[in-house]
């Protein structure tokens, strides 16, 4: 199952999905919204996405998890638009076998959706600027994305 | 030929365009996007370096052929999860 949504994710509805009796093992992961990174505040996020590309890359994250490990489900749901502090940003659920199976193709589902599926996440810090976070890029001096000056 | 660029996240805010029109000289290469995407938008050196550009859903190289028809877009570095 793969999803991109506007809405809180329903955890419950995404362990319900890779529930099945084959599987010794279920594992979830969520990633929040956390308040301090290197001591700078966040008061909230918002992410955007290329949704085409994004559903692709996330359905060929699914198929290769599925080679590599012994799968019996999983589920990848995130979430776009605004989030307030302490939401769950993405939850990543696999169910299988044995559980180091499941850990081992969540944390590999996690890790490598971070580097190639094209969502992009935007800090609305505490001072009241906004930035885009683009790993590895140096941000500009002066922030050009004062609140509302920004065209989706 | 005239390429529609999809842009995201900061190449979109600093562009002020979801969509921005590049005229590329025939045959045209990633690379070749890239300078002209530069120069024509001197506000995304902050990203220059670090542009990925993405061809039908599918990250391409910098020496990929670009055709008229293809759905291409800028492809800043990833944040999401």
């Amino acid at each position: 199952m793969i999803e991109l949504v506007q809405q809180p994710i329903d955890t419950s509805r995404v362990l319900a999905h890779v529930a099945s009796n084959e599987a010794g093992a279920v594992v979830l992961f969520l990633g929040t919204t956390r308040q301090f990174t290197h001591q700078r505040e966040t008061l909230s996020l918002d992410y955007e996405c290329y949704p085409e590309m994004a559903t692709e890359k996330l359905q060929q994250l699914e198929a290769e998890a599925r080679c590599r490990w012994p799968i019996v489900d999983l589920a990848i749901v995130h979430r776009l638009g605004h989030l307030e502090l302490g939401e769950a940003s993405v939850a990543i659920a696999v169910s299988s076998p044995h559980r180091q199976d499941a850990f081992e193709a969540g944390t590999w589902l996690i890790d490598t959706l971070k580097e190639v599926v094209p969502i992009w996440k935007q800090e609305n810090w505490a001072d009241g600027t906004s930035q885009w976070v683009h790993p590895g890029v140096e941000p500009p001096e002066t922030p050009l994305n004062q609140p509302g000056n920004d065209t989706p | 030929m005239i390429l529609d660029v999809k842009m995201f996240a900061a190449a979109r805010q600093y562009t002020s365009q979801a969509v921005v029109q590049v005229e590329l000289e025939e045959p045209a290469r990633v690379s070749d996007l890239k300078v002209a995407l530069l120069q024509q938008f001197p506000q995304l050196e902050p990203l220059a370096g670090h542009l990925t550009i993405a061809v039908d859903n599918d990250y391409v190289d910098d020496d990929r052929l670009l055709e008229e028809n293809s759905e291409v877009a800028v492809i800043p570095p990833v944040s999401g999860g």
